[in-house]
């Protein structure tokens, strides 16, 4: 067991999965001599070679349709994206190709591969270095979309992802790296995807999210508490597939729900979480499901005061929770 | 490899010698006071042309930027400025203010765009401008307009594949368009070897039927030879041409980078030698269009200018909160 930051724990799963399989590959602009932008795969190409970690050309395209060609193959390759804001010269080889290929091969083929890619803002990225683009891919039936929001999900999770037989994009929130520290056992384990995690038990509200906004979350309710608000969070951990029981449970005990997330409002994960709740729980809640999200502009400003207004931080998810309970 | 030789015949008098020198200097200075304001904790984020200003001048004077239109990259300073985007307009960007006529403080640093300075708004996902500059080249043949676009990239993004399919739009409907590839060998930290196998990005453009010609950044006017020639080809309507200019990179990547892992100081060292700021300084000196006076003057001019441009962006307000919901549609 060790203290590790988020950052380390994925360096490090990494590391053990290489050492663990050797058909397992890394590769990506600039993850090999420099490590990554962020510095994640950093000694990994020390450690196991050019031929395993891999600089590879700038062009997003070709990363993941050799990624898909390598695995069909019987390797199990786990591309880096640089920026999540950066897949979409990729998005034609994941949606159409590596989603449909078990599909449209009646079962014959197999992608067993994981996009790994830093997302989110509130870093001063601006534009292009923001993004959060998850529900782009938790649209697609084919493929699996995990968040980490530990340091010990971050290990579970992407051993699970590695382990996996179909594509998995395991997206990283850049402003998580380095801030968030845990503890990270040093052995192999598996978290399974689709399995939510109730991090905190509570009985007047339930916040529903993923990612960095957990620990947002959790510091929103820790200022309820003193309130006397008692605020249960559930992390989703994968957004694709959905854990529908957690969901479900959680808006059946305290019968009001806050979804919220870092991603645009509309079309966001949480629209979807409110629709099965809607479906499936409608007569156990006491208000209406509240949307805390991203605002619906093309993306997040560079600007200071305007990369501020954009964020969903702990002082908005407090309020936000405060009226609820109050309804 | 082009050279200079033909100065003489390319029509270019004392002043516009003098021109180029200014927005190569001007550059270079505007670049090394970002890093200043980065250090200070007054910008977050700097990307440089620092060693690429000859490539960028060179190609810049031989356009017309009252009818020609360009479509450049994160370290274009040097054409910005040429085309009329002033130090504070650079510093107001730099700074993220209200008044930044880029993006008014929305996109990073460095992503320029002028509509009056015929400068097309770039994002970040490379190699993306050069299929809007076939596009806007298109539209200019379409109308019979007597007029080019100029787009550029560095060479790490030729291998995108809009690069190519843009490429070879533009071959098939013979657009009056420059593509200008600012090889300063790294992408990020990716030596040129492992992004391609061949040595000249100009080789590129023969696969799609258009010429592909290497110049060296260091030579500014050999780099303005060529594009002339280029923009008189598509005046013509004879179609695209690819220029490959060898060049260099002095800082890191951006603010965010530390090159010291995959570029030794010796290979620095030996690339600063080879400074077009120098070398021109130097040429100038050697044909008397130059002397110390003029330089001392030239410098004290650029010196104001910066100050004047980052004094005026610091006092300049940020953008109000409320403007975020501004500008997602026509309204
Ligand atoms: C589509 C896309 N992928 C990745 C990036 C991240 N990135 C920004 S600049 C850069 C390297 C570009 O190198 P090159 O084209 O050689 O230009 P240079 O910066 O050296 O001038 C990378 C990988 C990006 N901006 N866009």
């Amino acid at each position: 067991m060790a203290v590790m930051t988020y950052l380390e724990a994925i360096r490090e799963t990494l590391r053990q999965e290489l050492r663990r399989d050797d058909r397992i590959i890394v590769y990506g602009e600039d993850v090999g001599v420099r490590g990554g932008v962020f510095r994640v795969t950093e000694g990994l190409q020390a450690e196991f070679g050019e031929q395993r970690v891999i600089d590879s050309p700038l062009a997003e395209a070709a990363i993941i349709g050799t990624a898909i060609g390598a695995a069909v193959n019987g390797l199990r390759p786990v591309p880096e994206i640089q920026f999540s804001d950066f897949i979409f010269p990729a998005i034609n080889q994941i949606v159409q190709e590596a989603a449909r290929i078990r599909y449209r091969s009646n079962g014959t083929f197999g992608v067993p591969m994981v996009i790994r890619a830093p997302f989110g803002g509130g870093v001063h990225g601006a534009l292009y270095h923001s993004q959060s683009v998850e529900a782009f891919f938790a649209h697609v039936p084919g493929l699996k979309v995990v968040i980490p929001s530990t340091p010990y999900d971050a290990k579970g999770l992407l051993a699970a992802a590695i382990q996996d037989e179909d594509p998995v994009l395991y997206f990283e929130h850049k402003a998580a790296y380095r801030s968030l520290k845990g503890d990270v056992p040093d052995e192999r384990y598996l978290i399974p995807i689709g399995k939510a995690d109730l991090k905190r038990p509570g009985k007047h509200v339930s916040i529903i999210t993923y990612g960095l906004m957990v620990s947002y979350a959790l510091k929103a309710a820790e200022t309820l508490d003193k309130e006397g608000i008692s605020v249960e969070i559930l992390d989703l951990r994968s957004i694709r597939p959905l854990d529908v029981e957690a969901i479900l449970d959680t808006a059946k005990k305290t019968g009001k729900v806050l979804m919220v997330h870092e991603d645009n409002l509309t079309g966001g994960i949480g629209g979807e979480v409110s629709a099965l709740i809607a479906e499936h729980a409608l007569f156990y809640l006491d208000a209406p499901i509240v949307r805390l999200a991203g605002p619906d502009v093309p993306a997040m400003p560079y600007s200071p005061p305007l990369e501020h207004a954009f964020m969903v931080t702990p002082e908005k998810i407090t309020e936000a929770a405060r009226k609820l309970a109050k309804f | 490899m082009a050279g200079s030789d033909a100065l003489y015949g390319l029509g270019l008098d004392t002043t516009k010698i003098e021109t180029m020198y200014y927005y190569m200097v001007l550059s270079r200075a505007l670049d090394e006071r970002m890093w200043i304001l980065n250090r200070q904790g007054k910008s977050a984020f700097v990307i440089s042309c620092q060693g690429q200003e000859g490539a960028q001048v060179g190609v810049a004077s031989a356009l017309d930027p009252t009818v020609d239109w360009v479509a450049p990259y994160y370290r274009d300073l040097g054409v910005v400025l040429y085309f009329g985007m002033t130090p504070r307009e650079i510093m107001l960007g730099q700074m993220a203010k209200a008044e930044d006529p880029s993006s008014g403080g929305r996109q990073m640093p460095a992503h320029y765009g002028h509509k009056k300075r015929h400068v097309l708004t770039g994002s970040s996902p490379v190699a993306t401008q050069v299929a809007h500059a076939a596009g806007m080249a298109l539209a200019f043949k379409i109308r019979s307009e007597a007029a080019v676009v100029m787009t550029s990239l560095g060479e790490g993004s030729t291998n995108q594949g809009e690069f190519h399919e843009a490429l070879n739009f533009a071959a098939v409907h013979r657009l009056p368009l420059i593509v200008v590839v600012e090889n300063n060998g790294f992408a990020i930290s990716v030596p040129q070897s492992k992004e391609m196998v061949v040595a000249d990005v100009a080789a590129k453009a023969s696969g799609y039927g258009m010429p592909g010609i290497v110049v060296r950044g260091s030579d500014p006017l050999g780099v303005h030879q060529a594009t002339s020639e280029a923009r008189n080809r598509a005046l013509k309507g004879e179609g695209p041409t690819l220029i490959e200019i060898k060049t260099y990179r002095y800082t890191p990547h951006s603010s965010d980078d530390d090159d010291r892992s995959y570029k030794t100081r010796e290979q620095l060292q030996a690339e600063k030698d080879d400074d077009a700021i120098v070398l021109f300084r130097q040429w100038m000196l050697d044909q008397k269009m130059w002397d110390d006076e003029r330089e001392k003057a030239l410098n004290q001019r650029v010196r104001n200018e910066v100050d004047d441009a980052t004094d005026y962006a610091e006092a300049a307000p940020y953008p109000d909160p409320a403007t975020l919901w501004e500008h997602v549609y026509h309204s």
